[in-house]
C-alpha cells in the first residue's frame, strides 16, 4: 500500500480515533468503579439504618449490629 | 468501605503522572515513523493494553489456585478484580489493532490467527464475568470461577505464541529477531524507550485499577453480608 509513497503516509486522523478509544475506554472504566462504589456506599448506608432501627425497637432480637 | 489509605492517594498521584509522562513520550518524544506516519503512534499503548489483559489473566489463574488450596474467598475478589480490568484493556487493544489496521493492511478486520486467538481470549473472559453472576452462592461461585480462570488461562500462551506457531500477517515486537517470526519492525531507542515505558506505566495503572477494584469487591460483599443478616 506504501511502496510508491514519499514521505509518511496521512494517518493522522487513525491515531486520534486510536487515542480516543484509549483515554474514553479507561475513563468509562474509572467511572464505572466511581458509580458503583457510590451506589453501594448507599445501600450500606440505608442497610446499617435498617439495622438500627431493628436492634432499636427490638422487633428482631436475632439481629444485632456489628457496623458500628 | 474502609477508610482510604494514604498510600493509595499517593499511588493514585504517582500512577497519573506517569500515564502523563508516557503520553507525551508517544507524542513528543518518539521520532515519526516513516513508512505508516501517525498511526504507529497507536502501537505503543496497543501493544501495552494487551500486556495489562494478559497479566491480568495470569494473576487471576494465580488467584484461582490460591483460591483452591486455601479456601479463601478473598482470592475471589482478587481473580474478579483482575479479570474484569483486563476484559477492558484487551477490548481496548482489539478496538486501537483494528484502527491501526485499517490504513496499515487495508482493511478494518481479518481472521489472522493473533487477532482471532485475542477475540477468542476475550469472549472466555467476558463469559467469565456473565457466568459467575448467575451463581447465587458464594462459595460455589468462588470455586467455578477459580476452576474457570485457570482453565482459560490456556489461551493467554496461545494467543502469545499464535504469531510464532502460524502464519500470520500480525507484526512481532517482542523478540522480533527471532527467525520462526514471520514478521517484525525494527524500532530506533527512542521508539524503543518509549514502548518500554509505556508496558511499565500500564502495568503500574494496572496494579492501581487492581487495588481499587479489590476494594470495591470488598464493599459489595459487606453490603451483601448485611444484607443477608437483615433477611434472616
Amino acid at each position: 500500500m506504501f511502496l510508491l509513497q514519499e514521505g509518511p503516509a496521512d494517518t493522522l486522523a487513525y491515531m486520534i480515533a486510536g487515542y480516543a478509544v484509549i483515554f474514553g475506554l479507561m475513563f468509562a472504566y474509572l467511572i464505572s468503579l466511581i458509580v458503583r462504589a457510590k451506589n453501594l456506599k448507599q445501600d450500606m448506608e440505608v442497610l446499617r439504618q435498617i439495622e438500627d432501627k431493628n436492634t432499636s425497637g427490638q422487633k428482631d432480637p436475632h439481629v444485632v449490629s456489628d457496623y458500628q | 468501605m474502609e477508610e482510604k489509605p494514604r498510600v493509595l492517594t499517593i499511588f493514585n498521584i504517582v500512577t497519573a503522572t506517569l500515564l502523563s509522562i508516557a503520553t507525551w513520550m508517544v507524542f513528543f518524544y518518539a521520532p515519526l515513523e516513516a513508512v505508516m506516519g501517525e498511526v504507529q503512534r497507536v502501537f505503543y499503548f496497543h501493544v501495552a493494553s494487551a500486556w495489562v489483559g494478559m497479566l491480568g489473566f495470569m494473576v487471576a489463574a494465580f488467584a484461582g489456585v490460591a483460591l483452591l488450596r486455601t479456601k479463601d474467598l478473598k482470592w475471589d475478589n482478587v481473580g474478579l478484580a483482575s479479570v474484569e480490568i483486563s476484559v477492558v484493556f484487551l477490548l481496548i487493544a482489539i478496538i486501537t489493532g483494528s484502527i491501526w489496521a485499517r490504513p496499515i493492511w487495508n482493511t478494518w478486520w481479518t481472521w489472522d490467527p493473533r487477532l482471532t486467538t485475542t477475540t477468542i481470549m476475550e469472549l472466555i473472559y467476558a463469559a467469565y464475568l456473565m457466568l459467575r453472576s448467575g451463581i447465587d452462592d458464594p462459595e460455589r461461585r468462588a470455586r467455578f470461577g477459580a476452576v474457570y480462570a485457570i482453565i482459560g488461562f490456556i489461551s493467554v500462551p496461545l494467543t502469545f505464541l499464535s504469531i510464532r506457531i502460524f502464519r500470520t500477517i500480525h507484526p512481532v515486537v517482542i523478540g522480533s529477531g527471532d527467525p520462526s517470526s514471520e514478521g517484525g519492525f525494527d524500532m530506533t531507542s527512542t521508539m524503543l524507550q518509549t514502548f518500554l515505558f509505556s508496558l511499565f506505566v500500564f502495568s503500574v495503572v494496572y496494579v492501581n485499577l487492581l487495588w481499587h477494584r479489590i476494594r470495591l469487591g470488598r464493599l459489595a460483599n459487606q453490603v451483601e453480608q448485611l444484607r443477608m443478616k437483615l433477611m434472616q
